[in-house]
């Protein structure tokens, strides 16, 4: 029964040392600080830039957190603080659904519903001409997925926080309102930012959906509504021709190191700080 | 005081909405999927291959998809359950007084749910290219396996550990080896959450795209053998989607609201599961 571990300690092994492997190739021709901050794209003549790929997921990240997390909080708090226990036991298969929908299907609402109502509603009203399939809707689609990831985790922070706390600032005369942005929040801070790194994270990563509503052009995206192309997506996309041009493959694979590199920073951080909240409290 | 009361009041109605919100998104995204989806669903769509041109607008279903994606949920999350449970269970039997190992494997695990399935399915496919072998379906669930076993042995540990000691210590007792007593005894008591944990996977496996696109192929026959290639139902939508027909494009919604029935199915018997199948758990 002992030799099962083995899967777990393999696993992650096995995915460092590949992908570190594999991407040798193209950290021996080119310099890293030329890999990650050049952006010239051409595979054909062997220059690999990642730059607008890294700062497409970068934006991506941000503003789909910046859409994400307010709605998350602030619908934890009146979920765990406000609301009657029948509204949260409505909620609970909500959220669940929503975090069980697939990720193409989202994409397939996100080309859809979003790209022509960016194209068509949006991008006009602030003067720019956008084809619809922009930084600007990825990053809402991406949005709408990890709500239900954040959210979950949030309600979770909060609840453990014991609710004598609550009582007590109330007893001394506090109202409602104070007690809990005073003494919740307070509390449940760290566990609330370590809900956000993993959303980031979760975000990061995010292939299929991105792909499909991101617009997938390779330059720096110059406002909300121009095309993006995150990594995710780059991989994705190119793995089919990675074969016929010379250092393609260990470049996308560099691309994947990359994400695995970041995703597995903020998740390790994010661990880092629940842990302190857990002993904290 | 009036300042307060206010800015509550302000508060409450932000989080409130934001609550509403939520549920309008989902509804939004099922409602507007369905209506896109409603006129190209029939009969045919589920029950027949691709024909010729049906990429084009001609006759066909995508009966291949289907079927493809369900042997691959099916096949990789038996083989996850088969090397999860084990570990599930080792965690909170053999090892439960090493700590420190449980806490190490566990920050492990967790880690290795948060990568993206992209980057197991960009490493598969290069194993696959280092040992010569072609896309096919056994691929496929080897990939996908190996990106819901973290999920679904921290599934099903966060029920295992809420086994009370006193069970443990219970059939130790009665002279039970370690083995018995994590099979016979905290297997039953577990069971619905083992059951839960399994659908979770399942759900995961079925809607994944990314972890398949590479290694598992797409074709427009039903495979025979493992060794052939499999069309997937989230590569279906993706591909459909991408063509310029609107015939087509319509087919890809109705293709998605299949997979997001699916997807509803699993949740909806889950949340039965955990309510039902609680008869031969002892409470404490």
């Amino acid at each position: 029964m002992n030799f099962s571990l083995v899967f777990v300690f393999v696993i992650p092994v096995v995915l460092i040392a590949g992908l570190s492997w594999k991407s040798a190739a193209v950290l021996s021709h080119s310099s890293l600080s030329d890999l990650l901050f050049s952006s010239e794209w051409s595979p054909m003549k062997g220059k690999f830039g990642f730059f607008p790929f890294i700062i497409s997921s970068l934006w991506l990240t941000i503003i789909s957190i910046i859409i994400a997390v307010p709605v998350c909080l602030s619908s934890a708090i009146h979920l765990t603080q406000y609301a009657p226990a029948k509204v949260l036991k409505i909620m609970h298969p909500v959220i669940d659904i929503l975090a069980g929908i697939p990720s193409v299907v989202y994409g397939a609402w996100g080309v859809l519903v979003i790209v022509p109502f960016i194209r068509d509603h949006v991008s006009g009203f602030f003067g720019y001409e956008s084809s619809g399939y922009s930084l600007i809707s990825a990053a809402f689609v991406l949005a709408v997925m990890i709500i239900p990831f954040i959210l979950n985790l949030m309600i979770e922070v909060i609840r453990i926080i014991p609710s004598e706390l609550l009582e007590s600032a109330l007893s001394l005369g506090a109202a409602k309102w104070q007690a809990i942005r005073k003494v919740i929040l307070k509390k449940a801070l760290p566990g609330l930012v370590s809900a956000v790194g993993l959303g980031i994270s979760r975000a990061f990563g995010e292939t299929m959906a991105v792909l499909m509503v991101a617009g997938n052009m390779v330059k720096i995206p110059e406002h909300l509504f121009d095309a993006s192309y995150p990594l995710p997506a780059l991989i994705a996309n190119n793995y089919g021709e990675m074969l016929t041009i010379p250092m393609y493959d260990s470049a996308l694979m560099f691309a994947a190191l990359i994400l695995l590199t970041v995703v597995l920073i903020f998740n390790l951080l994010s661990r880092q700080l629940i842990t302190k909240f857990e002993n904290y409290r | 005081m009036k300042k307060h009361k206010l800015e509550e009041w302000i508060f409450r109605l932000i989080m409130f909405f934001s609550t509403v919100l939520i549920v309008a998104a989902l509804l939004l995204i099922l409602v507007s999927i369905t209506m896109k989806a409603w006129p190209a669903l029939s009969w045919e769509m589920i029950s027949q291959v691709p024909h010729g041109g049906y990429y084009f607008g001609k006759e066909g279903g995508i009966l291949n998809a289907i079927v493809g994606s369900l042997i691959l949920a099916f096949s990789s999350t038996f083989l996850a359950l088969l090397t999860g449970l084990p570990v599930a269970l080792v965690l909170n039997t053999s090892l439960i007084k090493r700590k420190r190992w449980v806490y190490f494997i566990r920050y492990i695990l967790d880690l290795l749910w948060g990568v993206p399935s992209i980057v197991y399915g960009a490493l598969g496919f290069s194993i696959m290219i280092y040992f010569g072998l072609k896309t096919s379906l056994l691929a496929g669930i080897i990939t996908v396996s190996i990106f819901i076993l973290p999920i679904m042995i921290r599934a099903m540990d966060e029920v295992i550990k809420e086994v009370p000691l006193s069970l443990h210590e219970a059939s130790y007792s009665l002279g039970a080896t370690t083995g018995e007593t994590a099979f016979l005894v905290i297997i039953r008591q577990c069971f619905p959450g083992i059951a839960t944990a399994v659908l979770l996977s399942f759900g995961r496996a079925i809607g994944d795209a990314a972890s398949v696109l590479f290694t598992c192929g797409f074709t427009d026959f039903i495979p025979d053998s493992l060794n052939e290639p499999a069309a997937t139902l989230p590569l279906a939508i993706f591909f459909q989607l991408g063509s310029p027909l609107p015939e087509v494009q319509a087919r890809a919604y109705a293709s998605a609201f299949i997979l997001t029935i699916i997807v509803l199915v699993i949740s909806i018997l889950s949340r039965i599961i955990s309510g039902k199948l609680n008869k031969n758990k002892i409470n404490f």
